[in-house]
């Protein structure tokens, strides 16, 4: 006689399960990191891969990264504003960016064209035997498939933030030209003046994070695909909404954590 | 047994068992392949042929049993040591499991650039293994350019590029037309009499089974043979192709030709019909 299941076995199997998914996640993640000390190592791949994720980011980041800046100056003068202090847009837009929108907004964007794109590639070579394919003939594909994708995007995302940072910069400098009357030069300056070495690292920091984030769980989910062309799709989702969140997530910690740090080093 | 029975096994199996969430797909399985030999691996859908080769071929470790491939226990090895081993075996895919992003010449030539062979060693070899399945015009083209039959050629191009000893087809005809099918087999009698490669094959289709025992490749004409054609033989099957059927994860029968053709079992007749 077939025993039912109750909800205590159901919730029981459901958290092993989600325990034995961040322990493959985990090991996935890790795995993509040691391949870089041993041999082989697949250099045309990673520059393929930096090529599609970084070159081919490069539109996207700057047309969104210009009226993100130039959003920025209309909102924060609108407050100003009433103080008199319209100066100061440049130090707010300057410190928002390079701290927070530049790394999190450049590395959603990445995020939403990259995770999918590893997510669905991976995961269509799954489902077509590929992957298997690789392993008969003797290639590791955590070595051939994940590292050369994680490591192109923890090196293009930095600078992708880097160009990010400057077009919204230039972005928040027409706006505040044409809409608050402010001197280019007096906006440039306060901008530089107002960023410290910390902000900078604390920018750099997060979008290096978020970049092994967003290409760890694309390439997770990309190889860990059940149900043929229909879990691609489903999977591909879930490397999109897993990705965006632990960026979220993950930077209100880095935060805390780059502030503290700041306050203890600087 | 058969003559070859009397060396090593290349390829056994003994009393391996593998399991995932939904059950056990295959119970106690049990067979040997031995050197140049070929063993049919006969079954209908989910009956664990496609999970025996990917056993073999340590692509999946079994729960229970051991797996032992050119006297190494393949069951039992660690990743790292699966990769180099893997090297000594071809596998045949499904629908060919070619690398899409890659042109054919690519694909082929893919295992000879893992290993770091001299470029200019790279394209007579990748030639001469096109050639061989008849498809040198297609060097250039990507695999959505090619038909499935071409695929499969392809595929086993790739899989015999190293010369392995071992080449494992898993259902090499499956969703093609017969004429093209004919061409498949025809290409694994060739590799088969060539080369000498043990194989182990898995298939729904009995008649595959039947076409490589009662054929042979005859390098002098350059063409497949019905046995009788042979000076020496008298029209009999090939002692060096043998069938093992499973049913339900379990070898239901093994034997040889002639023996599974005189089977009366209605599961085996099944297949005969």
């Amino acid at each position: 006689m077939v025993r039912e299941a109750s909800i205590s076995d159901i919730l029981v199997g459901s958290a092993k399960e989600n325990v034995l998914r961040v322990q493959e996640y985990s090991y996935l993640a890790l795995q993509s990191l040691t391949n870089l000390f041993s041999r082989p190592f697949y250099g045309q791949d990673l520059l393929d891969q930096m090529d599609s994720i970084g070159v081919g980011s490069i539109p996207i980041v700057l047309l969104t990264g210009f009226f993100i800046g130039a959003v920025m100056v209309l909102q924060t003068a609108s407050q100003f504003v009433r103080f008199g202090q319209t100066s100061l847009t440049g130090d707010a837009v300057s410190l928002a960016l390079v701290r927070e929108l530049g790394p999190t907004l450049t590395s959603l964007l990445v995020t939403g064209r990259c995770a999918s794109g590893i997510a669905s590639e991976l995961g269509s070579m799954l489902v077509t035997e590929q992957v298997d394919a690789m392993r008969a003939m003797g290639t590791d594909p955590s070595r051939k498939l994940v590292t050369p994708r994680v490591l192109a995007t923890v090196l293009a995302v930095p600078l992708l933030t880097v160009m990010s940072d400057f077009i919204g910069l230039v972005g928040g400098c027409v706006a505040a030209v044409f809409s608050l009357r402010l001197g280019v030069v007096q906006f440039w300056t306060r901008a530089i003046n107002a960023l410290e070495l910390s902000d900078i690292l604390q920018g750099g920091l997060k979008s290096i994070i978020f970049a092994f984030i967003l290409a760890s769980v694309g390439c997770y989910k990309g190889l860990t695909v059940r149900g043929g062309t229909q879990g691609v799709g489903r999977s591909t989702t879930q490397a999109v909404v897993i990705s965006s969140v632990m960026i979220i997530v993950a930077d209100t910690f880095l935060t805390k954590l780059a502030l503290y740090l700041a306050d203890k080093l600087f | 047994m058969t003559t070859a029975a009397t060396n090593e096994a290349t390829i056994s199996f003994r009393d391996v068992r593998l399991g995932f969430e939904e059950g056990d797909i295959v119970h106690g399985l049990s067979f040997e392949v031995y050197p140049r030999e070929t063993l049919v691996l006969l079954g209908e859908t989910g009956t664990g042929k496609t999970l025996s080769l990917k056993m073999a071929a340590g692509l999946l470790r079994p729960s229970e049993g051991e797996v032992n491939v050119l006297g190494r226990k393949v069951s039992h090895m660690s990743e790292r040591e699966l990769l180099a081993f893997r090297r000594e075996i071809g596998f045949v895919f499904q629908e060919g499991a070619l690398f899409d992003s890659m042109t054919v010449e690519e694909n082929v030539a893919y295992r000879l650039r893992e290993e770091h062979v001299a470029e200019e060693e790279i394209e007579p070899k990748v030639r001469e293994a096109l050639r061989f399945v008849e498809l040198e015009h297609a060097i250039d083209l990507v695999p959505s350019e090619l038909s499935g039959g071409m695929r499969r050629r392809v595929s086993i191009a790739r899989a015999l590029i190293t010369s392995p000893p071992i080449v494992l087809y898993d259902s090499p005809t499956a969703g093609l037309d017969p004429v093209t099918s004919q061409t498949i087999i025809s290409l694994i009698l060739r590799l088969r009499d060539t080369y000498g490669v043990t194989a182990l094959l898995a298939t729904h289709r009995l008649q595959d089974g039947f076409a490589l025992a009662n054929f042979f490749f005859d390098s002098k004409s350059n063409r497949v043979l019905p046995n009788s054609s042979k000076p020496e033989g008298k029209g009999e099957p090939d002692s060096n192709t043998r069938f093992v059927v499973l049913r339900d994860g379990k070898v239901f029968f093994a034997g040889s030709t002639e023996e599974l053709a005189a089977a009366k079992d209605s599961y085996l007749q099944r297949f005969l019909v």
